[in-house]
């Protein structure tokens, strides 16, 4: 599958880039869906008698190519949610030298990010591709809930129900974007939402 | 000088006002007909006698309704209200130099007693007199950072410095020019000033950055800023803008005069001692349009600054959509006269309205 190239845009919006072997005394890969396909293209034999995959499939069929990468360690789940205990379990063990990478969708390597940085990685060092959906984490400003794999603009939050417009403003410590009443000047004037690129 | 508090509101009935003196030392932003972006920065050393530049923090009449409004902001929404763990040493060197600063310049408001880290507070305005241990959070009510800006108007960033960089990493944010500092908060400043347009391309944020990661203990610097709000509201922040938004829809040629204003932030910057970090104080001072034409000079400026305004500015600033109402009320106070150089209304020298 081809990887999407991302509009230039603002600042506070992540920039993903290729993952990449790198020295270390452990290699960490969290991934989601087609993010397996980028642990695969740079997955070699040294790095994975070192490696720890934990892997968000979501209906994707990935994890057998993974497995037979044969990581130190395997973990599938079925969601960030009934991963993150052991995400945060894996970081908070970690030693000196370990490699983070991050690879699938913008949610779970915002997600994965925030574990990490929490866990004292700076976010510098952690590598990062972009796999599959484009669908974005979205934090509602107005009720701070946050909504999963928004894919058009307007959306409605899943959570107060207002007609919210999509940001490219991002914030690394909630790992979303910004959403913001479209309507709040001329209430029901709601454009009909399309994909979030298009 | 002794300082008559306003009984007034932000809120619901407006009941906010500028007395005769508060328009004449209102921070008008403009120092010349036109407006763009720029690393408008200047020492702030004072300045003429009864500004707004004159002490380090400024107390006007506005100060006891301001403080009134932030309680309840914060009530509302306690994110408003943010400091990230290490920032706590932070908090306590703007609670000193905000104790320090007004106890000295207007003493007859506030006295600072210190003996040793025993300190006693005396806020007369609000009716406080608190006594704690400087450096033990446990002898405060709220974090240093909160106590103190419960008690001082403007809102307040707390800015570490590391990396070559500064992040927005603890603040009291409740007057903003909405912005959310519950979503902003950890971010570096390019990141918090990722959505403003046109600056990054003119390289601003670049050469202010590099100002502001020098500005050394006991020289701070300060700069205006501005934008436009209908009504007196000090909350007009993206947590509420779903309330406050259709608000800008209520102006008529009626009543424009009254109700729109120009929102000015006086921005200073400190460096704090212990902490290294540099606080950001924006001050929010609101004029009416009708107060502002009291001044000639004013009236003719404002009119040129937005008339020529780029547009992505009005855009971002928000009133883009209201801006002919704007120029039909403006153009009335434009008699085509030169004006003076500077942001002073010049009331004695500048020739009133000829037409």
């Amino acid at each position: 599958m081809s990887k999407f190239t991302f509009p230039e845009s603002i600042r506070s919006r992540p920039v993903y880039g290729t993952l990449e072997p790198r020295a270390g005394s452990a290699h960490l890969f969290i991934a989601d869906t087609e993010g397996a396909e980028a642990i695969i293209a740079m997955a070699t034999p040294e790095i994975m008698a070192k490696g720890h995959i934990i892997y968000i499939a979501k209906g994707t069929d990935y994890e057998a190519q993974l497995r037979a990468l044969n990581p130190a360690s395997f973990y599938a789940g079925p969601s960030y949610g009934a991963a993150e205990q052991r995400i945060h379990k894996t970081l908070a063990d970690a030693k000196m030298g370990l490699q983070v990478y991050l690879t699938g969708t913008e949610g779970l390597m915002g997600q994965a990010q925030n574990a990490a940085m929490q866990a004292g990685v700076p976010h510098t060092a952690i590598q990062t591709e972009h796999r599959g959906s484009t669908a974005r984490r979205m934090q509602c400003v107005h009720c701070k809930g946050i909504t999963e794999d928004v894919a058009t603009d307007p959306f409605v939050c899943s959570h107060c129900g207002l007609n919210l417009f999509v940001r490219d403003h991002y914030s690394r410590r909630l790992a979303a974007y910004q959403g913001v009443c479209i309507d709040a000047e001329d209430p029901g004037n709601v454009p009909a939402p399309k994909g979030i690129y298009e | 000088m002794t300082i008559q508090f306003n009984d007034e509101t932000f809120r619901d009935d407006y009941s906010f006002y500028n007395s005769e003196r508060a328009i004449k030392r209102f921070p008008f932003p403009f120092h010349e007909d036109s407006y763009m972006y720029s690393v408008n920065m200047e020492q702030h050393r004072g300045g003429p006698m009864d500004s707004v530049y004159e002490k380090r923090f400024d107390v006007d009449e506005h100060y006891v309704a301001e403080m009134k409004d932030r309680a309840m902001v914060l009530a509302d929404d306690p994110l408003r209200c943010q400091s990230l763990p290490h920032m706590t040493l932070a908090g306590w060197d703007l609670l000193e130099l905000i104790m320090v600063s007004k106890s000295e310049d207007y003493p007859d408001l506030f006295e600072l007693h210190r003996d040793g880290n025993k300190w006693r507070w005396v806020n007369k305005p609000l009716g406080i007199d608190d006594t704690f241990t400087f450096l033990d959070d446990t002898t405060l009510p709220y974090g240093p950072m909160e106590y103190i800006t419960r008690q001082a108007q403007g809102d307040f960033c707390v800015l570490d410095q590391r990396d070559d960089n500064l992040w927005m990493d603890a603040g009291m944010v409740t007057t903003q020019a909405d912005w959310s500092l519950d979503f902003d908060i950890g971010m570096n400043f390019f990141e918090w000033h990722a959505p403003v347009p046109l600056a990054h391309e003119k390289g601003i944020f670049v050469r202010a950055l590099k100002f502001l990661l020098n500005i050394q203990q006991g020289a701070p610097a300060r700069r205006l800023n501005w934008t436009m709000t209908v009504n007196p509201l000090l909350d007009t922040s993206p947590e509420n803008y779903h309330k406050w938004g259709i608000q800008k829809t209520t102006l008529t040629p009626e009543n424009i005069g009254t109700k729109q204003h120009l929102r000015v932030e006086l921005q200073t910057f400190f460096r704090l001692p212990r902490s290294n970090a540099l606080v950001f104080p924006i001050r929010c001072y609101l004029c009416s349009f009708q107060d502002l034409m009291t001044a000639p000079k004013w009236g003719r400026r404002l009119h040129r600054v937005i008339r020529d305004l780029p547009v992505e500015l009005a855009t971002y600033k928000g009133f883009i959509d209201n801006r002919p109402m704007m120029l039909d009320y403006l153009s009335q106070f434009d008699d085509g006269l030169p004006t003076s150089p500077g942001i002073w209304p010049d009331l004695d020298t500048e020739p009133s309205l000829q037409k």
